[in-house]
């Protein structure tokens, strides 16, 4: 697939852009009072007259909800409006009660934002245009001719973040939707857990002759894709397809589509048709959203720290990105090993995030982690102490990493961790960390 | 705004509205009628008029993130025709698969 | 003990106090004149034996928990709501009971009751005549003293104007003031709950005991002007006459009454001023467009899988409105149709506050007409849209109105239409209850056997 996908792509260039639906962890749902703990529950135990739709039932905003919005609009670097406004997108179909969602559309909460992502394709930056607050339909299930729903789910606060359509390839798109899922968890406002259907993906794709500007005349929907792998292999498979459509001279209509990981294809879902005219027009039962800018400051300030952040600081300790990028990616591990190293030398630091990366990240507490590390070092009969030996080592580090060393001697002091992970690397991690941090100091003065 | 001329199988297809042949035509020329009189809102000057989408003073009017209770599943389910094992059932959907 | 019906709400607060009559009696009294007249009047569509405390009749658009919800459709056959509407837990808080559910048309679309799926309610003071609508059973309820006091909902007339075409008082109140949860969605944004009842002092009392915010209906106000518990004088009250409401189209007999109400406001101490409503001609193209285009969106839940039957049990003119709507927000034609309107909404709106600038009340007619013939219109939907000219402003700038009986032509009632400032019930209860202690026309009752 990869080498005809690399002749392919001389004459054709993937067009893509994504929509990912995160359910976020309110305690109630998004217009009414009932419990957003539904996961397991009996169906049908979870609802009201508000997310049934009954005659008479009306929506109220959960407060909880805009603000957990408002933080993922942030963390994505977006502008927070001053003036936005529900919707209702109008269409029938038996998961959606009110025969309408209330949603977002031409007035969106939070617009405009960046997400950085870098791959074997080089640094990138995505275009987000922007993330929008709307509600979760019920939960379908089809058996035989006959189909069962349970609105447990109707109702639940969903957050749309929808991108520019500034994707090249699969790998683009996988490393994207991991990094989302990377900051939607780092700050707290969901789980973002795939299997569970709180984070939920959707591919817009679509192919143009190399060289054209104006974006295809269609798109395909790839829809209802639960995890990284598969909206991968889903892009994949649907620009293989496509092209084969195209120079064959055939036409591509818009329409929706969804993946069968069995078979390894796409499948068709829906035709676009005339059906799908939404007939947005401004929610008459709820007032206008006009959040202050002081409000969006002190949700500003509360927002935990982001994980792009925090790995670039923990590379900034010694910490190789690699590593890094698993210790943050829970919040679990990452406050684990930030008590751990204020109790350690800070040579012991990088030896410490691939002692705790290695062991699989069992310990529970930072004491846990201390006591197991220092057991494993001290019981290293093989450990290098020889001064002659290290400093030989430490000589060649200091040959190869100029660039460090500059820094180093303009006062970034923190760069001799980067050279103790060299040598800690070079070592395999048998050398003695504090001699080898002595040692490295004193060369370089 | 000119001439419009409602094509009213694709307004019911949209609205989920099963209209007989009679219908069609009965409404198909009521709201003809109807739409040539409403036409001559057109004619007022909205240069720099902002649209009226609610009357209240109201913003930012939101509760707080507790529960109440939810209805128990007889009562959500009483109205309900076709219902089995806790479910509401419905016909099959159309869904490719 | 016929004539305990006939008490005001008031009055029947006052009796059972002073323990002059029991809960038992009262509502005794009420169900035999039920029983007697309904079957002529077709006022109820549902009757509450077992009602024990002040008896109401509430517009069947409003949910009461255990008690069918009809709507005046056939679509809700069999629907029993597992809640209550907000309004009427709050007036059970204030020893009130439904005594049943009143006729309506369907989905509180129309100006007449005729459009309701059931028998048609009819107009007590001649029951050739229809009785106005969409709250046709609520209106008849009260003028034939078949319970104390009523609530209708009002979208742009379906208080004021049956109240005005059965000779009693109707109250819309200022959009917010009301909380609509429990109450079936006609156009959100200008859907209000409110008072019919005997006397403008019933409907203070009414709406004391239902306003307010409730953290269900997320458009209610939380903190309206106050109301105080008395009329103020109108000693030096400016009343605006505007000028569009006594244009061509208004018949001239109930002109007349009309004129004659407000020469009794001016010997009762108020002052007449003109003022204009400019696009008052506009009313009804806006008001039309962006009802339907709610209407067809409110209507979208009723899909017989929850609750209810299939969509093919509207009536016509839910059809009619829904296809309108639909049409109005279809891709294409949502700027010139639904965004048109909604800015000629903010040139009527501010048509009003130029206009208070000059005056405290506007007061004018509700109806351009006395009650017309069963059938005269029913076939003809946009010459009963235009019947609803003088109501619909009002509704799409938010204010309150008050309808109160002024007179009659032909032997049939006329109502005052008094429009107040938003969230001020209090200037327009206060002009209409001065004007009741110094009339009879509220105390005039139709000739029922």
């Amino acid at each position: 697939m990869d080498n005809q996908q690399s002749t392919t792509n001389k004459s054709w260039e993937t067009v893509i852009g994504v929509e990912i639906h995160i359910e976020t962890n309110t305690k109630t749902k998004m217009f009414c009072g009932c419990s957003a703990d539904y996961f397991g529950a009996k169906p049908n135990t979870h609802t009201c007259p508000v997310c049934l739709g009954l005659p008479g039932a009306l929506p109220f905003i959960n407060q909880e909800a805009i603000e957990k919005c408002i933080k993922i609009g942030l963390a994505l670097g977006c502008s927070i409006s001053e003036h936005s406004l529900f919707e209702r997108k109008n269409y029938f179909y038996p998961d959606l009660p009110k025969g309408y969602q209330i949603s977002q559309y031409r007035w969106p909460l939070c617009t405009n934002g960046t997400i950085e992502i870098d791959g074997e394709y080089g640094k990138k930056t995505i275009r987000i245009n922007r993330a929008h607050q709307e509600e979760d339909t019920g939960k379908l299930t089809h058996i035989g001719s006959e189909t069962f729903i349970d609105f447990n789910r109707s109702g639940l606060p969903l957050v749309e973040v929808v991108t520019e359509a500034d994707f090249r390839n699969s790998e683009e798109v996988r490393d994207y939707a991991k990094k989302l899922q990377q900051i939607i968890k780092s700050i707290g406002v969901s789980e973002a857990n795939m299997e569970k259907g709180d984070m939920r993906l959707e591919a817009n794709v679509s192919v143009r002759p190399q060289g054209q500007e104006d974006l295809a005349p269609y798109r395909v929907e790839l829809k209802n894709i639960n995890s990284f792998k598969f909206i991968g292999d889903a892009i994949d498979y649907e620009v293989e397809r496509q092209i084969k459509l195209l120079e064959k001279g055939e036409k591509i209509t818009q329409h929706t589509r969804g993946y069968n990981e069995r078979k390894k294809e796409t499948f068709l879902q829906r035709e676009k048709e005339e059906a799908n005219d939404y007939r947005y027009f401004p929610e008459p039962d709820l007032p206008p959203l006009s959040v202050a800018k002081e409000e969006v400051e002190k949700i500003r300030a509360g927002l935990a720290e982001l994980p792009g952040k925090k790995i670039a600081n923990l590379e900034k300790i010694g910490v190789s990105e690699k590593v890094a990028v698993i210790i943050t990616a829970s919040d679990q591990k990452f406050d684990i090993f930030q008590e751990a190293i204020t109790k350690i030398d800070s040579a012991e630091i990088a030896p410490l995030a691939t002692f705790f990366v290695n062991q699989g990240s069992k310990s529970q507490s930072a004491e846990e982690l201390l006591e197991l590390f220092k057991s494993v070092t001290q019981q290293k009969s093989t450990q290098i102490q020889d001064e002659g030996e290290l400093t030989k080592i430490a000589k060649e580090v200091i040959g190869e990493n100029e660039k460090v060393i500059a820094d180093y001697k303009s006062g970034k002091l923190n760069a001799v961790q980067i050279l103790i992970g060299q040598l800690m690397k070079k070592t395999q991690g048998k050398a003695d960390p504090i001699k080898a941090k002595n040692i490295l100091v004193k060369l370089l003065s | 705004m000119s001439k419009v001329k409602i094509d009213i199988n694709h307004i019911a297809k949209l609205a989920n509205l099963p209209l007989s042949a009679e219908e069609e035509k009965t409404y198909d020329k009521q709201l003809t009628a109807i739409l040539e009189y409403v036409k001559h809102v057109e004619s007022v000057d909205t240069k720099d008029v902002e649209p009226t989408f609610n009357v209240t003073p109201n913003k930012n009017i939101t509760r707080k993130d507790t529960a109440s209770k939810s209805l128990t599943q007889d009562e959500a389910l009483n109205n309900v025709s076709n219902k089995k094992n806790g479910f509401v059932v419905t016909g099959g959907v159309f869904e490719n698969e | 003990m016929s004539d305990l019906t006939q008490l005001t709400l008031t009055e029947t607060i006052s009796g059972l106090e002073k323990k002059d009559f029991s809960t038992e009696e009262l509502n005794g009294a009420y169900l035999t004149r039920i029983k007697k007249l309904n079957p002529k009047l077709n006022s109820y569509l549902f009757v509450n034996e077992e009602s024990n405390k002040i008896p109401a009749a509430i517009k069947d658009i409003i949910s009461v928990k255990g008690m069918p919800l009809t709507c005046g459709s056939k679509i809700l056959e069999g629907y029993i709501p597992p809640y209550n509407a907000t309004v009427i837990k709050k007036l059970m808080a204030n020893s009130v009971s439904v005594l049943g559910k009143t006729n309506l048309d369907e989905f509180a679309m129309g100006s007449s009751g005729e459009n309701s799926a059931y028998e048609k309610a009819r107009n007590p003071w001649d029951v050739s005549k229809v009785p106005g609508g969409s709250s046709s059973g609520s209106a008849v309820a009260v003028a034939a003293d078949l319970c104390a006091f009523a609530l209708g909902t009002d979208t742009g007339g379906s208080i004021r104007q049956p109240a005005s075409l059965c000779g009693v008082v109707g109250l819309k109140p200022s959009y917010g003031r009301v909380s609509r949860y429990g109450a079936q969605s006609m156009a959100s944004s200008l859907d209000q709950i409110g008072p019919i009842t005997k006397t403008v002092a019933d409907a203070r009392l009414v709406l004391n005991w239902i306003e307010g915010a409730d953290g269900k209906d997320n458009n209610a106000v939380p903190n309206p002007k106050s109301q105080i518990p008395n009329p103020k004088s109108i000693k030096g009250t400016k009343i605006g006459v505007p000028i569009e409401y006594f244009a061509k189209g208004l018949d001239q007999d109930v002109e007349e009454v009309i004129n004659t109400a407000l020469n009794k406001l001016k010997d009762l101490g108020a002052e007449t001023v003109e003022v204009s409503l400019p696009h008052t001609q506009y009313s009804v193209a806006t008001y039309y467009l962006l009802m339907a285009s709610e209407v067809s969106s409110n209507l979208a839940r009723y899909d017989g899988i929850r609750f209810g039957k299939d969509r093919s049990k509207f009536g016509p003119e839910a059809k009619r409105r829904i296809i309108l709507g639909t049409f109005a927000l279809s891709a294409g034609y949502f700027e010139d149709y639904f965004i048109k309107a909604a800015k000629v909404r903010t040139l009527i709106k501010q048509d009003f506050e130029k206009a208070f600038q000059k005056c405290d009340v506007i007061a004018g007619p509700v109806s351009p007409t006395v009650a017309w013939n069963l059938g005269e219109k029913i076939s003809d939907p946009l010459t009963m849209y235009l019947s609803d000219i003088y109501t619909l402003s009002a509704s799409l700038a938010g204010i309150p109105g008050l309808s109160v009986p002024c007179g009659f032509s032909a032997g049939l009632p006329v109502g005052l239409q008094l429009l107040g400032e938003y969230m001020d019930e209090e200037t327009i209860l206060s002009v209409g209850e001065i004007y009741q202690s110094a009339t009879d026309w509220h105390k005039q009752k139709p000739g029922l056997n």
